[in-house]
């Protein structure tokens, strides 16, 4: 097996006395298309956002594409990096939010764009011509100068798709990027994720959508109470889960 | 009547073409005529009564020191204004800091400049060098690169300039700081996901936001700085009021000189609310307009 793409050791979280990852080791290999799923309070999210820096991690290590995030050897352990090179690492990792968070001062088009004209200082055109590609992509070529209040909730959360890979990342987070949308737009983004896992993009997903986790995910991944308590090809774990806690959680969930 | 209820679908072309009313405000008729006939004497009574002396407000509206004094005033409300911004925007974000003594300074500075009245602080800098004789700019231990009498150095305008700005950067510091909090965490996030270091999403993505929010009480202050600069008229700074004091000191013509002030006034304001609506569009762009684009589809 080569070099795992994202690869998380031994990694503690606590908010104050409240511990929510108790010790996680996750590999992820290149092209692959991890679905984490469990029941909410299980540390899920927390994991994602640790993998990009938005959450300081207690112990442990996360390493993408072999690079430590968010911390470099210091003696015998590690030291928070500068922020700007926290910030030159973000730029390789895409990440799409539940509540879309996009830009509602600049149209979807500006929205998609900002990250290439003001992280990578592209030329304007250059980020415009990107960002029309990109909305053409996500089926919003005629949505792209509409104001994020002007567009229903899966055509936001299609543009914040666009926005992430504007920057050209290679590696996706989603952090339950359908958890906040009604159940007929939940479609429309799940197509677009579709597409891009099939364009081989290394994609981690938090999700309570085990219907698309069975159908594109290459590996699932299932936590409960800070821990990883089963993982496994997404079919088989899926149709046939081996820990008592899985097997409750599916039967919940279906 | 009795089968209005079952033969709405079936009779319901004979009601289309039936008036509908809107309610008759017998009250709100009455309340017109009454602001009307009050508006009507008031009016007779400024026009008619002639220790108003229009002529004298006429003659002196735009008499040289009259102008001049409107020149220093504007002159003042902006530099006080760009001060005050300039002062408001770190303190704000200061006073966000994780780091307990950058917070705690800004929060001491708006407590001190926004506790105090500001006419003790006009007096107070105008009064300066009974404080501190000399201005001294030295390295520490080492040579003095520049060293001046206070009293020289702090003119009147200087004086006004200091009191204006830092006691309106206190109070924009809170304005600036209401902006900061209204923007959604979401989007600080947002944008650090997308590799923004701090200074580019607070100036692409967290301001622009803010703005909506503070431009309407900024505004606010801006039209209450041009009356306040008025107070610099006890240190005999030139400024609009203390130009039409010196005029009626001298022709005991206070009250159209005053009008005079008040006018003018007027006008400088009226104008800043042109100003304010302009700006209030450009930064609410992407959030007032849903009901008008809702409308134009539904039309089109």
């Amino acid at each position: 097996m080569t070099e795992p793409l994202v690869s998380i050791r031994g990694v503690h979280k606590s908010y104050g006395h409240n511990e929510v990852l108790k010790g996680v080791d996750l590999e992820v290999q290149k092209g692959e298309v991890m679905c984490i799923l469990g029941p909410s309070g299980s540390g899920k999210s927390t994991l994602l956002r640790c993998v990009n820096h938005l959450e300081r991690i207690n112990a442990g290590r996360i390493a993408v594409g072999g690079e430590l995030i968010g911390y470099r050897r210091y003696k015998h352990g590690l030291q928070e990096m500068r922020e700007k090179e926290i910030v030159a690492q973000r730029r390789t990792i895409g990440m799409v939010f539940q509540r879309f968070n996009l830009f509602p001062h600049l149209t979807a088009k500006q929205n998609v764009a900002i990250g290439p004209t003001v992280v990578q200082k592209c030329p304007k055109r250059e980020a415009f011509q990107r960002a029309e590609g990109l909305l053409k992509d996500v089926g919003l070529g005629d949505r792209m100068d509409h104001y994020p209040g002007h567009l229903s909730g899966g055509q936001q959360q299609r543009v914040a798709i666009a926005r992430a890979l504007a920057v050209k990342p290679t590696l996706m987070l989603f952090d339950e990027p359908t958890s906040a949308l009604d159940p007929e737009l939940v479609g429309e983004v799940l197509e677009v994720m579709r597409r891009l896992a099939a364009t081989g993009m290394t994609m981690l997903v938090v999700t309570h959508e085990i219907a698309f986790a069975r159908e594109v995910a290459d590996r699932v991944v299932v936590m409960d109470g800070g821990v990883i308590v089963e993982q496994g090809p997404a079919k088989g774990l899926l149709s046939n889960p081996q820990h008592p806690r899985t097997q409750a959680f599916l039967e919940h969930v279906h | 009547m009795t089968t209005s209820s079952t033969a709405s679908s079936t009779t319901s072309a004979s009601f289309e073409d039936e008036v509908v009313l809107p309610r008759r405000r017998y009250g709100q008729w009455l309340a017109s005529a009454l602001v009307v006939i009050i508006s009507l004497l008031v009016l007779k009574t400024v026009a008619t009564n002639e220790h108003f002396q229009w002529d004298v407000v006429g003659e002196y509206f735009t008499a040289d020191t009259v102008l001049a004094g409107v020149a220093r005033t504007l002159q003042l409300t902006v530099i006080a204004m760009v001060i005050g911004l300039a002062l408001g925007i770190p303190l704000a974000v200061m006073r966000q800091s994780s780091n307990r003594l950058l917070s705690g300074f800004s929060f001491l500075f708006v407590w001190f400049f926004r506790g105090t009245p500001l006419l003790v602080q006009i007096v107070f800098w105008f009064n300066a060098a009974a404080l501190f004789p000399r201005v001294v700019l030295k390295v520490p231990f080492g040579p003095t690169i520049y060293s001046a009498d206070t009293n020289s150095l702090v003119t009147p305008l200087l004086a006004a300039i200091l009191a204006l700005g830092l006691n309106q950067g206190a109070y924009n510091a809170e304005i600036v700081r209401a902006g900061l909090l209204a923007v959604d965490h979401g989007q600080t996030e947002a944008a650090s996901a997308l590799g923004m270091t701090n200074g580019q999403l607070l100036r692409k993505v967290v301001l622009p936001q803010a703005m909506r929010v503070i431009v309407p009480p900024m505004g606010n202050e801006t039209i209450s700085m041009l009356k306040v600069t008025s107070l610099v008229s006890v240190i005999s700074l030139s400024e609009l009021l203390y130009s039409v004091q010196a005029i009626y000191q001298a022709n005991y013509k206070v009250i159209p000189l005053l009008l005079v002030a008040s006018i003018w006034y007027l006008i400088l304001v009226s104008v800043l609310s042109v100003g304010q609506y302009y700006l209030e569009r450009r930064f609410g762009r992407g959030y007032g307009a849903l009901r008008q684009i809702i409308v134009q589809e539904e039309a089109s």
